[in-house]
């Protein structure tokens, strides 16, 4: 074979016998066939005594780390690369164990590019040790008396995965049209060539032929296709500018509210205690003040508490912890037990806890109510209600106000919340 | 830090604003996997950018995240520790190969899991030294929502300039809290000009020759010139080399530009008071209790400077020279070993250093004004 427009040399750097040789050649020669100039060709190589072929080479080279080359091709073939160009990303059985997941992402993915893999059974550039694609019985220096395991069998993964052509074939002879065959498929191809490392392969299983070896391994050659439309990122989709949704709130009511004051708002998850939260954090910004809120749940947000912590201030807030509120409304056991020792050192301030519970030892004010009168889902936002009726901090009003800005008054039951504040 | 009471306040949280801030500036692809407390800005990232792509790891985030750099993208990423440690040789990838993107470190309590939704600043000395060779990366930290906008920006500008990763370290405490803020307050945020080798030029391109420290860009989908991009060490042409004199001189440059351009990237707050004896320094959620702690100091008569540095990596002398020149100087910051001291000092602290620490709660205004005043 001579030299083409895809090669700098004919002198290729692999070890005399080496099925890399064969594959770099047949690979040029398969994009001569498909006629792709060598700048239309992305070549991402991985680790191994493969990757060193991209000095050679005529086409834009990438090479990556060990076992990522199909994941770093991947990101390429999302960028907005245009139809005429070719993936092509070149692979060892080592490279292909350790990152066997992102072939298996770009194989479910459909991506438009060709991975071929160079098996020849063992890792060749670290000294002959066993990969995931050693055959059961084969001989590496890690494991002379043969492989105890079988190899995954990649083709069959990468088929179940998804890959649009998979094929499996040997490193033996013109190879080029195969390779063709897999590099022409739009969405994902791998072709498994299969070889034996001179250095340590040969030396290791003497006097065992190629065609033996995949015999026993019971790995058959083949071909797998499947009709899948492949993917292609969609570029300059939509967006949506953050800001443009984000309302600044006009100040419409009073406040008199002279020093900072901290507050949690505590009760069971599912019973509206960050909606109540955002109720009196919204209330408070029309009514001129600088406001914090956020909020605490455990990692199933499903269940158990929901705890919010709210900063009111006439100035602006810097620090936005809370140790110790001025104020707390409780509205639910989970909400008492998640803030009981706050609430036990609160000095001063208010407690607002409903009565259903018991009342922790304090320096507060305690303030009991049935905050569960109007429903559990209700709790929490009638305890901001009772909250501001009570300390006059916000007003009601305010809070009537946010929630018909935000289109929120026939989700809640404002007609029983009136009725109930009537009564207090 | 804002202190008028008027303008168009509206709530908002930093992980808006961060996301914002880099589409404007430039940033077009946001690859996700999620984590908390890094959620949220999934969420706005997948809603904002022009390209969004869910990674089914981390690994393979930053795998893809180079590749689309390669291609021409400006991609960024959010994640928390755990997720920062899967990407970290991958990171050096896109390191050596010299491509621009932008990671937001979201810290949280560790070791390991530790606690997902427990605020920290535990991730400094990690920052300091990973990358293999300990070459600096360029560090941003977030000290309000006002950085959260500017900064998000510059780590866009100067991962395209400098051609690297550029990682905007912020916390959970930052990123997901609600305040009111005045809208008003946000500068305009300029896109960042991409400079390209020149593609009428005939010469032959080398992906790593670089005139002023950085090399000219081309990404890999163009067809005129051909473009090597490489992992391993290499020469100018990016082709692989053991240790030539070529190559070392590469890896050499690496350093510098990071070193050299320093000054463009420099940004701290230095709230100086006239014959302050004495210096509070805070950098991301800490510097809030440190303001806090200065005004009421300044309240009490009590003459106390402020430093709030932003750039982290790599430090810039000025931090130095500004606490040297005061008889005491308290470094308040959110773990239990000083990691900001440490990246500066090592285990040998000045001795007009003092530490306030905490482990899985926020640094109280009242710590510092105590260790000021002790």
């Amino acid at each position: 074979m001579t030299i083409n427009t895809f090669l700098n040399t004919d002198a290729l750097p692999y070890c005399k016998g080496c099925g890399h040789d064969l594959i770099a050649r047949n690979t040029t020669k398969a994009l001569v066939k498909l006629g792709y100039d060598p700048l239309d060709v992305i070549m991402v190589t991985d680790i191994g005594c493969h990757g060193i072929i991209d000095k050679c080479l005529n086409t834009h080279t990438v090479h990556g780390l060990h076992g990522r080359s199909v994941a770093l091709g991947a990101g390429i073939s999302f960028g907005d690369i245009g139809p005429e160009k070719k993936i092509v990303v070149f692979i060892g059985d080592g490279g292909t164990t350790i990152g066997l997941q992102h072939i298996m992402e770009a194989a479910r993915l459909n991506l438009n590019m060709t991975v071929v893999v160079h098996n020849n059974y063992l890792y060749g550039m670290t000294g002959g040790q066993t990969s995931g694609l050693t055959p059961v019985g084969f001989n590496t220096t890690t494991s002379g008396e043969g492989n105890p395991f079988a190899g995954y069998d990649l083709c069959a993964l990468s088929s179940a995965a998804g890959a649009a052509y998979t094929a499996r074939i040997t490193g033996i002879g013109d190879i080029s049209d195969k390779l063709v065959a897999a590099f022409a498929v739009k969405g994902f191809s791998l072709i498994e060539v299969l070889e034996i490392c001179p250095s340590y392969g040969v030396k290791l299983n003497p006097k065992r032929k190629l065609a033996e070896i995949i015999e026993k391994a019971g790995k058959p050659l083949g071909e797998w296709t499947q009709d899948r439309e492949a993917f292609s990122a969609v570029q300059g989709r939509k967006t949506q500018d953050l800001l443009a949704k984000v309302h600044p709130v006009k100040k419409s009511f009073n406040s008199y509210l002279k020093t900072p004051m901290s507050m949690v708002v505590s009760g069971s998850a599912g019973e509206g205690v960050q909606l109540a939260a955002g109720l009196i954090s919204k209330a408070a910004l029309s009514s001129g003040l600088h406001v914090t809120q956020k909020g605490s749940y455990p990692v199933t947000v499903g269940v158990g508490f929901s705890t919010a912590e709210i900063n009111l201030s006439p100035q602006p807030i810097h620090f936005h912890g809370i140790n110790v509120p001025d104020m707390a409304l409780i509205t639910s056991a989970d909400g008492l037990a998640h803030n009981r020792k706050r609430i036990e050192s609160m000095k001063e301030g208010m407690l607002f806890i409903d009565s259903s519970l018991p009342v922790p030892a304090t320096g507060a004010e305690v303030i009991q109510h049935d905050f569960r009168a109007l429903g559990a889902r209700n709790a929490a936002i009638f305890s901001v209600f009772f909250f501001a009726l009570k300390t006059g901090i916000i007003s009601t009003e305010a809070i009537f106000k946010v929630i018909e800005d935000e289109g929120k008054a026939e989700k809640l039951p404002i007609a029983k919340i009136k009725e109930a504040l009537a009564l207090l | 830090m804002q202190e008028n009471n008027k303008g168009k306040r509206a709530l908002v949280d930093a992980s808006r604003l961060i996301i914002e801030s880099m589409a404007r500036a430039g940033a077009d692809a946001f690859i996700g996997y999620p984590i908390t407390p890094a959620n949220l800005l999934y969420q706005y990232g997948s809603q904002r950018m022009p390209l969004m792509l869910a990674a089914p790891d981390e690994i393979t985030t930053l795998q893809w995240m180079t590749g689309l750099a390669a291609a021409g993208k400006v991609p960024i990423t959010a994640t928390s520790f755990p997720g920062y440690a899967l990407m970290i040789e991958s990171v050096n990838m896109a390191y050596m190969m010299e491509l621009p993107m932008v990671i937001i470190l979201v810290q949280r309590l560790g070791p390991a899991t530790g606690t997902a939704t427990c605020g920290a600043q535990g991730d400094l000395s990690l920052l300091k030294g990973n990358i293999s060779g300990g070459h600096p990366m360029p560090v941003f930290c977030t000290s309000n929502f006002e950085d959260s906008w500017t900064l998000s920006a510059k780590a866009v500008e100067t991962a395209i300039k400098l051609r690297t990763p550029v990682i905007l370290l912020t916390s959970k405490e930052e990123v997901m809290t609600t305040k009111s803020f005045d809208m008003d307050a946000l500068p305009a945020i300029e896109l960042v000009e991409r400079k390209y080798y020149d593609m009428q030029c005939d010469g032959k391109y080398k992906s790593y020759k670089a005139t002023d420290l950085v090399p000219d860009f081309l990404p890999v989908t163009q067809s005129k010139h051909q473009v090597r991009i490489n992992a391993s060490t290499h020469d100018k042409e990016g082709i692989l080399q053991h240790s030539n004199e070529e190559a070392m001189a590469n890896t050499q440059r690496l350093e510098d530009k990071i070193r050299h351009k320093l000054f463009e990237y420099t940004l701290y707050d230095y709230h100086e008071v006239k014959e302050a004896q004495k210096l509070v320094v805070a950098f991301g959620i800490t510097a809030a209790a440190a303001r806090d702690a200065v005004k009421e100091l300044e309240k009490q008569g009590e003459k106390v400077s402020l430093l709030i540095p932003k750039t982290m990596i790599p430090a810039p002398e000025v931090y130095m020279e500004i606490m040297d020149s005061y008889a005491k100087v308290v470094v308040a910051e959110e773990n239990i070993n000083n990691q900001f001291s440490d990246m500066l000092y090592g285990i040998r602290k000045p001795k007009n250093h003092h530490f306030v620490g905490a482990l899985g709660k926020m640094i109280t205004p009242q710590q510092i004004i105590e260790e000021v005043q002790a």
